[in-house]
């Protein structure tokens, strides 16, 4: 690497001092503080620290932790890798990354999704990887077709490779401004943010189903639509003139413009990840569920994007076992609790596809600050799936989330706290869905190991 | 009551106005009257869709500035609402669906958009956003008790002559001017977001007994009113 100027290479030690501070002093893990200090010292530090490497932003709703590892883990097969391991997702934790790894040849960088247009033009990152948008805590954070609107602006006329994922209409409109985009398959669950097109307003079919609003039906409700069918299940397949317009699972188009789904080159199909080339690979991953298939369908993509080749980069994506506590196990007097992060309604829904349906679940609501302090959207999501086997509600708004549960007739017990919730259960496994700070707080609790 | 002795809930273009939770009112709703044994049949109208008129209590919910002009100019073309009210239905509007009700809110950039004018009022955007937790009086008439919820938006609305305000504000912003919500005739307009009927089901009885025609018997509310009790302490001023 190039020298960095006197005055960044202070501000850049500087910054570092003040992160292992932050630690010795047990205050927090100091991507943050380091990179305040940095950049107090010297606003444009960050340009200066990403200048001669090859970058990597990833952004969207949910997975982006997750994706940043991966990628990451595949990245070190080509030599050092900066990261901000620990979710620090704006430019004070970025500047902490890179100051930390001064002579990584390469960075990948979590971004939060409101703050990637700024860091796309601070980092002039080559690879940007955009995977989903919905709806994540409203009371604080910008409206979803907004930021879309501002990624399209921060592509156009940038010489930015773009990986993003063809299936989310959003996504596909947001990156679509970009010179080069990389469009992978790896399927959108949550739909309730993309039944209008983002161009034009207008309905969108989307392949294999009609519309199916989140939150379910009380039991012995009729539910029809307006044209006086019922509505099909969600993954039914679309018969000719059937559900979806006829549409391939995953496919969308816009019923009243031309806007539809770009061709993708890289799909997720079950455990396999199919490749530009037709060739099929098995998806041996260690973390679990669907929506981790999907993030390491993206990081493979990302890991070509940087001439890595999948049958390198596959084996680096199986190391990574646990990320930032997320699956991790904490165990207490023989019973065993995994641990799975949920932080809005598409994160439910990918969490219960991760649940083991023989366990018992405990579910943790708060609505501290980085949680969002309105409870609105647990209406949004769809709770029925959890009748059938024990659940326990606990967290700061647990009566929010009781009342939720009544009304969608899934049986359920109170419980005061994380710990009498696993008190009560028998020795053994349970599962566990948190939102952040309960998950936080479960985890300072009962161990930060990972 | 319909003759044929079924409720019919109209969720009003859920695939524009949907963004807090707001199906929670339209599973209030349902559950309310089932737990009555009041048959139900929900019909959601797309926005592509129009929209039935024969239904008993429509529901339109909140949602982001394109979405919401969208709407309007949707439902003013559709017209479908506009019977269904001069029928005598009963609406639930919430947020954005809200100030559509008026004869104009505010735009993306605050310009003045047109309303479908089903209620005497008239909106725009105020200099900052109103976030959090929201507690008001409801109007002694309605008989309804303290309504609790949650607001976040940019609107300030003017009461026309035409309506009644549904509450006065205790905690948080409502309209902007010490009042929450209106009321005309079996419409509800009101700034509390999403599930506002799972904080307050005294507001969804007042739906259902206008829709039925008659006093309904009472339910078991425990974890509604545990909730509320929660909520209104957690919120009122001491």
């Amino acid at each position: 690497m190039t020298q960095l100027p006197l005055r960044a290479q202070l501000a850049s030690a500087l910054g570092r001092t003040a992160a292992t501070l932050s630690r010795a002093t047990g205050r927090g893990d100091g991507s943050v503080i380091g990179g305040r200090v940095g950049l107090a010292l010297e606003p444009d530090l960050l340009r200066k620290l990403a200048r001669d490497r090859r970058l990597a932003l990833v952004s969207a709703t949910n997975g982006k932790t997750t994706t940043t590892r991966l990628i990451t883990s595949a990245l070190q097969e080509l030599g050092d890798v900066a990261t901000n391991a620990f979710g620090a997702n704006m430019p004070a934790g970025h500047v902490s990354a890179l100051s930390s790894a001064k002579d990584a040849p390469y960075g990948v960088l979590e971004v939060d999704e409101k703050y990637l247009p700024e860091v796309i033009e601070t980092t002039g990152a080559g690879v940007v990887v955009l995977m989903n948008l919905s709806r994540d805590q409203m009371d604080r954070a910008a409206e979803i077709w907004l930021l879309a609107q501002k990624w399209r602006r921060a592509l156009v006329a940038r010489n930015t490779h773009v990986i993003a994922n063809a299936d989310d209409p959003l996504v596909a409109w947001g990156a679509s401004t970009a010179a080069r985009v990389t469009w992978v398959s790896v399927g959108q669950p949550w739909k309730e943010d993309s039944w209008c097109c983002p161009e034009c307003g207008g309905p969108l079919d989307r392949g294999g189903m009609d519309y199916v609003p989140p939150g379910g039906h009380a039991p012995g409700v009729a539910v029809r639509q307006a044209d006086g069918s019922v509505p099909a299940a969600p993954g039914s397949p679309a018969g000719p003139g059937g559900p979806g317009g006829g549409l391939a699972e995953n496919d969308w188009a816009c019923r009243e413009c031309s806007f539809r789904r770009p061709a993708p080159s890289w799909f997720l199909d079950g455990d396999t990840v199919v490749d530009p080339r037709g060739q099929r690979w098995p998806l041996d991953i260690r973390l679990p569920g669907r929506a981790n298939r999907a993030n390491a369908v993206v990081a493979l993509a990302t890991a070509e994007a940087f001439g890595l080749p999948v049958q390198r980069a596959l084996p680096r994506l199986a190391e990574v076992t646990s990320v930032a506590g997320r699956y991790t196990t904490v165990e207490r007097e023989g019973r065993q609790a995994r641990l799975l992060l949920a932080k809005n309604p598409a994160g439910w829904l990918e969490a219960f596809d991760v649940l083991d349906p023989a366990l018992p679940v405990i579910l943790s609501v708060n609505a501290q600050g980085p949680d969002g302090r309105d409870t609105s959207w647990l209406w949004d999501v769809d709770y029925r799936v959890l009748r059938g086997r024990p659940v326990y509600v606990t967290g700061e708004r647990r009566l929010d989330l009781a009342l939720r549960l009544d009304v969608a007739e899934v049986p359920f017990q109170l419980t005061e706290s994380f710990g009498h919730a696993l008190a009560v259960q028998p020795q053994g496994k349970v599962d566990v869905i948190a939102n952040y700070t309960a998950f936080q707080q479960i985890r300072s609790e009962f161990g930060r190991a990972v | 009551m319909p003759s044929d002795s079924v409720l019919r809930l109209v969720w009003i273009y859920p695939d524009l106005l949907s963004t807090y939770g707001d199906q929670g009112n339209v599973l209030v709703l349902e559950q309310r009257a089932r737990r009555r044994g009041i048959a139900v049949e929900t019909v959601h109208v797309r926005s592509a869709d129009p929209v039935p008129e024969q239904g008993d209590v429509y529901l339109i919910g909140g949602g982001e500035d394109r979405p919401q002009i969208l709407a309007a100019e949707r439902l003013r073309r559709d017209g479908g609402l506009h019977r269904a009210v001069a029928r005598g239905a009963a609406l639930l509007a919430v947020c954005a669906g809200y100030q559509i009700m008026g004869s104009t809110f505010g735009g993306e950039e605050g310009q003045p958009v047109d309303g479908i004018g089903l209620l005497d009022i008239a909106s725009g955007r105020g200099a900052a956003r109103a976030v959090g937790e929201l507690v008001a009086e409801a109007d002694p008439a309605l008989g309804v008790p303290t309504l609790t919820g949650f607001e976040n938006h940019m609107g300030v609305t003017r009461l026309g002559p035409g309506v009644r305000p549904l509450s006065r504000t205790v905690v948080g912003t409502g309209n902007g001017d010490g009042t929450e919500g209106c009321y005309a005739g079996r419409i509800v307009g009101t700034y509390l977001h999403g599930p506002a009927l799972a904080r307050n089901p005294g507001l969804a009885d007042l739906l259902l007994t206008w829709a039925v025609g008659a006093q309904l018997p009472p339910t078991d509310d425990t974890w509604f009113e545990r909730l509320r009790q929660e909520r209104l302490t957690a919120v009122r001023p001491a």
